[in-house]
């Protein structure tokens, strides 16, 4: 899903600095998720495959009007569906449109080992380009929203590109174009938090919706997709929302001081064998050995 | 006059030559094997270890396809190892002999082996290397078949998946270590012993020096002394 008119923010595996990278600034995009007004159609499902060419593929029944349990390599898109019981006894169906958040700070891109496999726009779109993909998974391990995922017959790695080839063009994603409530919005970052944290409030003071708020997580520096919620206290009622999403504190060690440990350790074995080659030299016991290795 | 005597089914001296069998055809099948299988993991694995190596790759074929025999291959290293393990469990345990050694190892570090208590067939070190390797292929394996399966782990479960990456990366630095000891040694360190690796056979100068309880065990020679 390779955009030349994008400029780079940084990509993955990629040794010291890329050319290009993060010399020019942009708007960031977002889209904008207001789960008190999604009814869950599921157009967003449908447009998210048209647009990026799956047909649909079998649902999934889980005892919920979900599609399937999860998003799949070639599903990007799945509306979450939980009954979720309220403090005093009621019932409420909580709906919320799972897709790639498009991290800040994004954990795949940070645990990918294949240079230019994943890649930060500085319109803050964070994108995989198969052809640099070697299909390890190690980004799995590095989301903190389980988003990615493997396309056995490929062997590559796909989820949500924000539609990255419309965005470029100046239209907005085609989930948001399809969806008929208006709950899905797109737009700057800033614009979309202005538009969330007023909606919030109007819940709030409007709506007798105390624990309205905004989804817009920290932990990963913000993400490109945000939510408004009915209980932002909560966020894991919505079809399990992380409620302190960052990247995990070993994929951090691992990506970063356990590297430079690790090969500087590896060059001090180097080092230290060649260092005792020269000051001890071999042990040599054999009183022939200059005559054909021992044999006559 | 020629003698060709079998001490036991594996190790034989031949006395025309003053060499000692010291490893036979299947162990250096075993060993060359797995040697092949490790170093195939080591190139591609530190391929996906840091951006600074991803050239390796394409020394086996490029990144996916490098990805996609890395865990084959990892497989088929263990079972080289289990191989190896058959073969040398016994060998392999550590006596009073390695106890004493290992407290003078500091000798053999500075090639001062005339200070070193006798050893059997393998030396301490030798031993440790290969139940580093052995334990250090349980833990890649293990951790291994979750990064393979990643998605299999469940996200309730999601501590397995950063564990695994963890665990892999920790035993394979280990088993580095011990590799690059063991190639150091095997090659430019102790002379003799990688043409023993090859074609099996050890001086019997060699033998009394490094594995003197070994070569009276396969010779019956106790009086020699250096």
């Amino acid at each position: 899903m390779s955009q030349a008119t994008l400029a780079i923010r940084r990509i993955s595996g990629h040794a010291g600095p890329a050319p290009g990278e993060d010399v020019e600034r942009d708007e960031l995009v977002c889209k904008l998720v207001d789960t008190t007004t999604c009814i869950g159609c599921k157009a967003c499902e449908v447009a998210c495959l048209e647009w990026n060419g799956y047909t649909f593929t079998d649902t999934v029944f889980d005892n919920s009007y979900q599609t399937m349990p999860e998003t799949a390599w070639n599903y990007w898109n799945l509306i979450k569906f939980n009954e979720h019981e309220r403090a005093d006894g009621s019932i409420t169906l909580l709906m919320r449109k799972d897709q790639c958040m498009h991290c800040a700070d994004p954990g795949c891109l940070a645990a990918c080992p294949a240079d230019g496999a994943i890649v930060q726009y500085t319109n803050g779109i964070v994108d995989f380009q198969q052809q640099n993909c070697i299909g390890c998974g190690y980004c799995v391990s590095g989301c903190p929203f389980d988003i990615p995922k493997f396309n056995p017959t490929t062997k590559k790695m796909f989820k949500c590109t924000l539609c990255v080839d419309r965005v470029s063009e100046g239209l907005e994603p085609a989930c948001i174009k399809s969806c008929p409530t208006g709950c899905l919005h797109f737009g700057t970052k800033d614009d979309m938090k202005d538009l969330a944290e007023a909606r919030a409030k109007q819940l709030r003071e409007n709506y007798g919706i105390k624990d309205a708020g905004v989804y817009d997580p920290a932990g990963v520096n913000g993400t490109g997709v945000i939510y408004v919620l009915h209980d932002v206290n909560n966020p894991e009622a919505y079809g399990g929302l992380p409620s302190n999403p960052h990247v995990p504190w070993l994929v951090r060690i691992w990506k970063g001081p356990a590297k430079w440990i690790g090969n500087l350790a590896m060059l001090g074995g180097i080092l230290g064998v060649t260092l005792h080659y020269l000051r001890y030299g071999p042990k040599e016991v054999d009183a022939e050995k200059h005559e054909n290795g021992g044999r006559p | 006059m020629s003698t060709t005597h079998v001490v036991s089914s594996r190790q034989t001296v031949d006395d025309r030559y003053g060499r000692i069998r010291r490893y036979t055809l299947s162990e250096r099948v075993n060993h060359w094997v797995g040697s092949l299988f490790y170093t195939y993991c080591l190139i591609t694995g530190l391929a996906f270890w840091s951006p600074y190596m991803y050239w390796l790759a394409a020394l086996v074929g490029g990144g996916p396809t490098a990805r996609f025999w890395h865990p084959w291959f990892g497989l088929a290293f263990t079972v080289s190892m289990v191989w190896m393990y058959a073969m040398w469990r016994r060998d392999m345990q550590i006596t009073e002999a390695d106890r004493r050694w290992s407290k003078a190892m500091g000798y053999y570090v500075k090639n001062e082996d005339e200070k070193l208590p006798p050893v059997g067939r393998f030396n301490y070190g030798q031993k440790l290397f290969f139940w580093l390797m052995f334990f250090g292929i349980i833990l890649l394996l293990i951790s291994g078949l979750g990064l393979w399966f990643v998605e299999g782990i469940p996200w309730s479960l999601r501590w397995l998946r950063y564990l695994s990456v963890t665990v892999h990366v920790i035993a394979a630095l280990a088993t580095i270590g011990g590799f690059i000891i063991h190639v150091y040694m095997g090659t430019a360190m102790v002379r003799g012993g990688f043409t023993s690796i090859i074609r099996g056979e050890v001086s019997t100068s060699w033998a009394k020096t490094h594995h003197r309880l070994w070569y009276e065990q396969v010779t019956g020679d106790r009086s020699s002394k250096k």
